[in-house]
């Protein structure tokens, strides 16, 4: 990282290993930046709550239009995506959070950990769709 | 600062970290402020927590809803505070994670001031209109 001294003169800095140090298709780097990368999918999505939520306080007519989009064949691909992306967000939120606490670091528990966010979001996500269908 | 004048006499001391005292009780680095940012992130996920389990819970239970079901269940005072709780959280949460994510990979020092505050603008913009909306229907 370049930097200047407060005197003005430059200062190059060490940096931190970046992507090209590690091997993606390792669980623990491809679930670290899967973390980031849901954490922005789902920024975007959140888009859609607040369409949904204006559109019911606003009339029938605007709410019919967002629940068209939401039951139509991108919407329910968009939501399925979402709803993937939402419970990937949260349980690798809270290995996350388990990990702050100051646990799990050992390499065995970080694999452990790993699949139990993956198989994790694969039950929610069936669950939630399974809760959905049956409700509709 | 002082502690260099301090040393005994003899030999010289090799600071071996720069940051004062204060600097370093207050937990302030060289960015001048100190853990608030990362500590906020844990704060609103941890808020969200459950939050989310709620919210996806009663989304899933209810879809297809008509219009009227639907102002029906955010009118519920309970349902109100709860998602207006959600509302606040979640856009602080993500103008916290997109700064970071921003300034991981925005290198250009004015580019990445104005991505970092066209999405807080962004954020507020969004949890004012969903606010807004929630209100409108609860009140």
């Amino acid at each position: 990282m370049a930097g200047r001294r407060s005197d003005g003169t430059p200062v190059r800095r060490p940096l931190s290993p970046h992507l090209q140090v590690y091997d993606m298709l390792q669980m623990t780097s491809a679930l670290s930046i899967s973390h980031r990368i849901t954490g922005v999918a789902w920024s975007i999505g959140s888009i859609v709550m607040v369409w949904w939520l204006a559109a019911a306080a606003s009339g029938p007519e605007a709410f019919a239009t967002v629940q068209w989009f939401l039951g139509s064949f991108v919407g329910i691909i968009f939501l399925m995506g979402l709803t993937a992306t939402v419970w990937f967000h949260t349980l690798a939120g809270i290995r996350h959070l388990i990990w702050d606490a100051g646990h799990g670091y050992d390499m065995p528990s970080v694999y452990r950990s790993g699949w139990m966010v993956l198989i994790g979001t694969a039950v929610l996500t069936v669950l939630t769709w399974l809760l959905l269908l049956i409700s509709w | 600062m002082s502690d260099l004048t301090q040393a005994p006499p003899t030999q010289a001391p090799r600071p071996t970290q720069l940051r004062t005292a204060l600097g370093r009780v207050r937990g302030s680095g060289s960015a001048k402020s100190g853990v608030q940012h990362w500590w906020g992130q844990r704060v609103t996920s941890l808020a969200l927590l459950p939050l989310t389990f709620w919210f996806m819970l009663s989304l899933a239970s209810s879809a297809g809803l008509t219009h009227a079901e639907a102002v029906a269940w955010i009118g519920q005072p309970l349902n109100a505070v709860l998602l207006l709780a959600m509302i606040g959280l979640t856009f602080h949460h993500i103008a916290a994670g997109l700064q970071v994510v921003i300034e991981d990979y925005a290198h250009v020092e004015w580019i990445k001031m104005a991505s970092v505050l066209a999405v807080k603008a962004a954020c507020a913009l969004l949890a004012l209109t969903a606010t807004l909306a929630v209100l409108r229907i609860a009140i």
